[in-house]
């Protein structure tokens, strides 16, 4: 897939949603952001650095891409010898490969795995494995492709915390995805991308449930946001995309209901 | 990693009268030049059942593919010329790098022109095969279906291929950096996702084909029959020809490499 008049700039500590129909060049975007692949024409800067001259190793150091398929990366025979591969090819220092992979398998409730083999686990952990191993570095810049794919809801919800989580700490967050429920959720500035160009960035809210946008990326509509545009004739603002505000206004609207009603009484 | 050289031995599928051919015809013809050109090394000889596949791949408007993979086999061509250089005549070297390039032009001939499904049908159409099958796995087709899934895998593991490699990258794994053996052992993170993506495809392959009720019954027919055309026919006969010819002047005269 080719890209063209793409311009994104992503600074520490945003929260990004790349979204888009299959093919439309979010996964090329991607890897032009760690150096996997390199501009043609134009320009990619990491942190100033052309990516045109930087090794991948040396752009991977500071922009972590998890990949959709943890089978597409696992090979060790234990999970803690798994996360500290990374660490060892960028030259950390043992003492500090053994205390960072301690750290991150902890964080990630994996502790209790470190001397399992990773392909014993279910998909779900050996996912956690994989997003586990690129952490271990702490880049600065993280990049999952497709995060959700394969999660059920319970660990969706983990995910989602431990993301906000990440992105408080001052992390940039990028996820490629298309699960409009998650990103409904998570709430993150969203860039929407169709035929290798991006159509429309802006708040989740506002891309979410503005209809032509949605159609022209192929996505659906979050829940909420499809329940909104219909209730938009009782006075209810349409950019409404997670329960968390949905249930705001609705309790609002419900308390007014009740005092007037209680006026009339 | 470099998978171009694969792409000279990918089927496209075109409508030239290459691709008409019938593909046994079209072995044989493989086999009619690989067999002199492993019994001999007259430089002439090589370079002349060199030659004469140019004008068939321009036919199979193929020419463009089959240079590029030349060029990815250009590393290899110049080490077997190095090594027989070194241990024996000049012309032996020449000889033996023809008779490389010979080899690598006549499969990428044939598997760029021939559909992996005309190739199933093709071996599904030798006697000995079903036989050896049915022996072997128990039904006849077994054999010809495990040959076609094969080639036809060869692309998605290609993808696969690429995929890790990337996320290897990303972990940063140096393919090309330390001595000679730290480079082989830098691919063991590529080749054992790869082995383990290979067979979790094949079991689920399995999987479902027998939810589509394979391997069926005896008797199978299929919906395209091959049936030789009189042009097949010659081919057959120059090939077979060009077979017995070459055994009998192996048998009976020394061939000089020049």
């Amino acid at each position: 897939m080719a890209l063209s008049s793409v311009d994104l700039k992503i600074d520490s500590g945003d929260f990004l949603a790349i979204m888009g129909e299959n093919g439309a060049g979010k996964t090329t975007l991607a890897k032009q952001l760690n150096g996997l692949l390199k501009p043609r024409l134009g320009r990619v800067t990491v942190d100033g650095h052309d990516t045109t001259k930087k090794s991948v190793a040396q752009l991977s150091r500071k922009v972590g891409i998890v990949f959709q398929n943890p089978d597409h990366l696992l090979f060790s025979e234990t999970v803690r010898e798994e996360v500290g591969f990374a660490l060892k090819n960028f030259g950390f220092e043992p003492g500090v490969v053994v205390k960072q992979v301690e750290r991150t398998l902890e964080s990630l409730d994996l502790a209790h795995y470190a001397d399992t083999s990773p392909f014993l686990l279910s998909g779900g952990e050996r996912k956690r494995v994989a997003l586990a191993a690129v952490l271990a570095w702490e880049p600065d810049y993280l990049i999952l492709d497709e995060p959700t794919i394969g999660q059920d809801y319970q660990q969706k919800e983990r995910l989602r915390n431990f993301i906000l989580q990440l992105n408080s700490q001052g992390k940039a967050v990028v996820m490629v995805t298309h699960d409009v429920e998650f990103v409904a959720e998570c709430n993150p500035k969203v860039v929407l991308m169709s035929k290798g160009q991006i159509v429309a960035q802006g708040r989740a809210d506002e891309v979410l449930s503005d209809d032509g946008l949605i159609e022209k990326a192929s996505l659906v509509k979050p829940q909420m946001a499809k329940l909104f545009s219909q209730l938009a004739g009782f006075g209810f603002p349409r950019d409404v995309v997670d329960v968390h505000r949905a249930k705001m206004l609705l309790a609002e609207k419900l308390s007014e209901v009740r005092v007037r009603v209680a006026q009339s009484s | 990693m470099s998978l171009r050289v694969l792409n000279g031995f990918k089927f496209s599928s075109l409508k030239t009268p290459v691709h008409r051919l019938d593909p046994r015809a079209k072995f044989l013809l493989v086999i009619g030049i690989i067999v002199p050109s492993l019994l001999f090394t007259n430089i002439y000889m090589l370079a002349g059942l060199l030659i004469v596949q140019v004008p068939l791949l321009m036919v199979g408007r193929v020419t463009k593919r089959w240079l590029q993979s030349l060029r990815a086999g250009v590393l290899l061509s110049a080490l077997i010329f190095v090594v027989n250089f070194f241990t024996g005549p000049l012309v032996n070297a020449v000889a033996l790098t023809l008779r490389f390039l010979l080899l690598m032009t006549t499969f990428s001939f044939f598997f760029m022109t021939t559909s992996p499904d005309d190739l199933g049908l093709a071996i599904d159409k030798v006697g000995f095969i079903r036989w050896l099958s049915r022996r072997w796995l128990g039904y006849p087709n077994a054999l010809s279906f495990t040959f076609t899934t094969a080639v036809r895998l060869v692309p998605t593991m290609a993808v696969d291929a690429q995929t890790v490699v990337d996320a290897q990258r990303s972990r940063g794994l140096e393919l090309d950096k330390g001595n000679l053996l730290k480079r082989v052992r830098n691919y063991i993170p590529i080749l054992i996702p790869l082995l383990l993506i290979a067979i979790r495809r094949s079991l689920e392959l399995a999987e479902a084909l027998e939810a589509r009720g394979f391997p069926g019954k005896e008797g199978r027919t299929s919906l395209f029959e091959l049936r030789f055309k009189p042009v097949d026919y010659l081919l057959l006969g120059i090939s077979l020809a060009g077979i017995v010819l070459s055994f009998w002047v192996f048998f009976h005269y020394r061939v000089p490499t020049i």
